[in-house]
């Protein structure tokens, strides 16, 4: 039985703000198949290509036959909860401060048997169903929970260290102009967050309308580092989730434009909006990962999938937001030390003005802003938003080349 | 005659027999710039980048790099700045005769007007009747349209509505009559142009552009601090950074008035 959680009591004056520790990071190569399953909310194990047998945990040959051909492979989630253990004094830092801390053994119907996180409501020698979760060191962790629902599933205590829920946080979408940002924006309030939202020069016309009900709209320039370090010296200190959806999409190739004043732009608005808000917002943010319920928890960037890949009409849109891509994994590594995790999502055209004339499918903003609520409460660190982003995702990985002379045509 | 003694104007000043008033817009990223549809190239707001601030970057030192429009905050437009101008000679801020960057200025008062109407437009009739109380502008001075724009938020100095910008100008008359008729030097504003808000709907459009630059005259905006200013009688010093075929300039505008 899991209590609802409750909207966290304002600070104590006097208590120092609790340091941020990490769960056992180290992961061997083979370990790091889990973490990607992971990242992308995939419950994946390795598959012996000769035997056919699941292993668990990561081996370098199959414990079965031998043979070294073991893949990352979906596999069913279901199994049985074995025994159920209750840590009460960890040696370990991160799980001591968090102990009593349950544990478990699963039979997967797969084959393994897998030591596991507990969900509260697991009861021994019921079914459950086992997921991998990116726990605060950003590594790979298998946790079970009832196979079933249960009442305030998602507000279980261990459960919340796997993710990063937006209820009773502090949330900054970054652009209140856009339609992402203002479905994003309306989302994160119907999920129980307290929002506020960042306006470029509000010197133009600005109607937040219906869109942006409940939510707090403040100055925010990205582009800006004034504007943005003024912004953090208000609330940089109870930003516990910043969703960064910049959009500043321009269509044009590279040598069809003239000069670089737009292409400046991009990279201003989008990179340099990125630099910004990352050295105004990321070091507290990094100090107050494991500030209570509503500690700081996440970072989440909406991203175009053509950062992953050119779209020449597209072109220097897409390079700049490839800039963002790398400078991401920078900001995911050092905001790691805080527990503080990094989602990317990456989206296919938008249902917007920018996009009007590319043929469907696209992309609504509400849809994006679903993802990133279901991103923040299942606790992955990819998404791919819409069946052109799932496409592009796929054929990247099955053969780079083609797409890069599909894009180009 | 003999010269006049350039030090006697120091010494004026010096003992505030001259008063100097200052017309420019402090230069800061939220000031309000010139705004066209997003898919034409946008003129540069002001940012500033702190270089170092007697840190770890420069233990000793504060400087910034800064970034900004040639239109951006108080600034110059030459005449290469439009088509009408594109080819006469020393046409950019860096060709233009030293000896325009300090001419005498008359300011015409239609601050009452601006304030109830924001598609204000000034008219040949309204500068013949200043020219009855102040007499006929001479050759080669600046005309000012005072406002008290520039006292206005940001928000209502830009003034974008639905169908555009709405800040008062100059008709397409009295640009032309101003130029041919009273050759001036320049025309100077408190708002983001020398034209009006509505001025692309004008014939010609854009006529202070249109007729000064073509002319070879210059423009002045984003002027503040004109309501410190006699009707004439100040002199303006307007000099341009020397930007290598520059279409235009931030600058810092000094007006010399008797105190």
């Amino acid at each position: 039985m899991v209590e609802p959680l409750q909207q966290p009591e304002r600070r104590h004056p006097l208590r120092r703000t609790r340091q941020p520790s990490l769960p056992p990071m180290g992961r061997s190569r083979a370990g790091m198949l889990l973490t990607r399953a992971a990242t992308e909310g995939r419950f994946a194990l390795q598959r012996c290509g000769e035997c056919g047998a699941f292993c668990y945990p990561a081996h370098d040959v199959c414990p079965g036959c031998l043979s070294t051909d073991l893949k990352l492979t979906d596999a069913p989630n279901g199994g049985i909860l074995v025994s159920k253990t209750v840590v009460r004094v960890p040696a370990d830092v991160y799980f001591r401060e968090r102990a009593p801390w349950r544990i478990g053994m699963v039979k997967l119907d797969c084959g393994p048997t897998v030591i596991a996180h507990l969900h509260a409501d697991c009861r021994e020698a019921e079914p459950v169903r086992l997921s991998l979760q990116l726990d605060k060191a950003g590594q790979a962790a298998a946790f079970a929970r009832p196979a079933g629902d249960t009442a305030n599933a998602a507000d279980d205590r261990q459960w919340r260290e796997m993710t990063s829920p937006p209820k009773f946080r502090r949330v900054l979408v970054t652009n209140g102009r856009s339609a992402v940002g203002q479905a994003t924006a309306a989302a994160l309030v119907a999920a129980g967050a307290k929002v506020h939202v960042g306006i470029a020069e509000p010197w133009k016309p600005f109607e937040a309308g219906k869109a942006l009900e409940g939510c707090t709209v403040v100055p925010l320039d990205v582009t800006d580092e004034r504007s943005v370090r003024d912004l953090a010296a208000d609330i940089g200190g109870k930003v516990d989730i910043l969703i960064n959806t910049g959009e500043h999409t321009r269509p044009g190739g590279l040598i069809g434009r003239q000069g670089t004043a737009t292409i400046m732009d991009e990279i201003s608005q989008t990179y340099l909006g990125f630099v910004h808000l990352a050295q105004a917002f990321g070091p507290a943010m990094r100090a107050r990962g494991a500030d209570g319920v509503d500690s700081a928890a996440a970072w989440v960037n909406v991203f175009s999938v053509y950062a992953l890949a050119n779209w020449a009409a597209f072109g220097t849109t897409s390079a700049a937001e490839a800039a963002c891509v790398s400078l991401s994994h920078c900001l995911r590594a050092e905001l790691r030390a805080g527990g503080v995790r990094v989602v990317n999502l990456f989206t296919g055209p938008l249902d917007t003005e920018w996009f009007q004339t590319v043929p469907p499918p696209k992309v609504a903003p509400k849809a994006v802003a679903k993802a990133i609520v279901s991103a923040l409460e299942s606790g992955v660190e990819e998404v791919f938003v819409g069946d052109v982003a799932e496409d592009v995702r796929q054929r990247l990985e099955a053969n780079p080349k083609a797409l890069e002379r599909d894009l180009g045509a | 005659m003999a010269a006049p003694d350039p030090l006697d104007f120091a010494a004026a000043i010096a003992t505030g027999a001259l008063r100097v008033v200052d017309l420019t817009a402090t230069l800061t990223p939220d000031f309000p710039v010139i705004v066209l549809p997003p898919e034409f190239g946008q003129a540069a707001p002001v940012r500033i980048r702190e270089i170092s601030r007697y840190d770890g970057r420069g233990p000793g030192w504060y400087w910034n790099n800064i970034t900004l429009g040639e239109h951006t905050g108080t600034h110059f437009d030459a005449p290469i700045h439009w088509y009408t101008g594109k080819d006469l000679p020393n046409n950019a801020v860096d060709t233009l005769p030293a000896e325009h960057m300090i001419a005498p200025a008359c300011v015409i008062d239609c601050s009452g007007e601006a304030a109830a109407d924001a598609d204000f437009l000034l008219t040949r009739a309204h500068v013949e009747e200043w020219e009855e109380d102040h007499g006929r502008i001479p050759q080669g001075h600046w005309v000012l349209l005072r406002t008290d724009w520039s006292k206005r938020s940001p928000r209502d100095y830009a003034n974008l509505k639905e169908n555009g910008a709405h800040t008062p100008g100059p008709d397409a008359d009295v640009m032309k009559w101003l130029v041919e008729e009273r050759g001036i030097l320049g025309f100077g504003t408190e708002t983001i142009g020398t034209d009006a808000g509505q001025a692309s709907h004008f014939e010609p459009p854009h006529p202070a552009h249109h007729f000064l630059h073509g002319a070879g005259r210059y423009g002045l905006q984003c002027l503040c601090n004109l309501d410190r200013l006699p009707p004439t009688g100040a002199i303006l010093i307007t000099a341009p950074l020397k930007i290598l075929n520059g279409s235009g300039s931030p600058l810092r505008v000094l007006a010399v008035t008797r105190a």
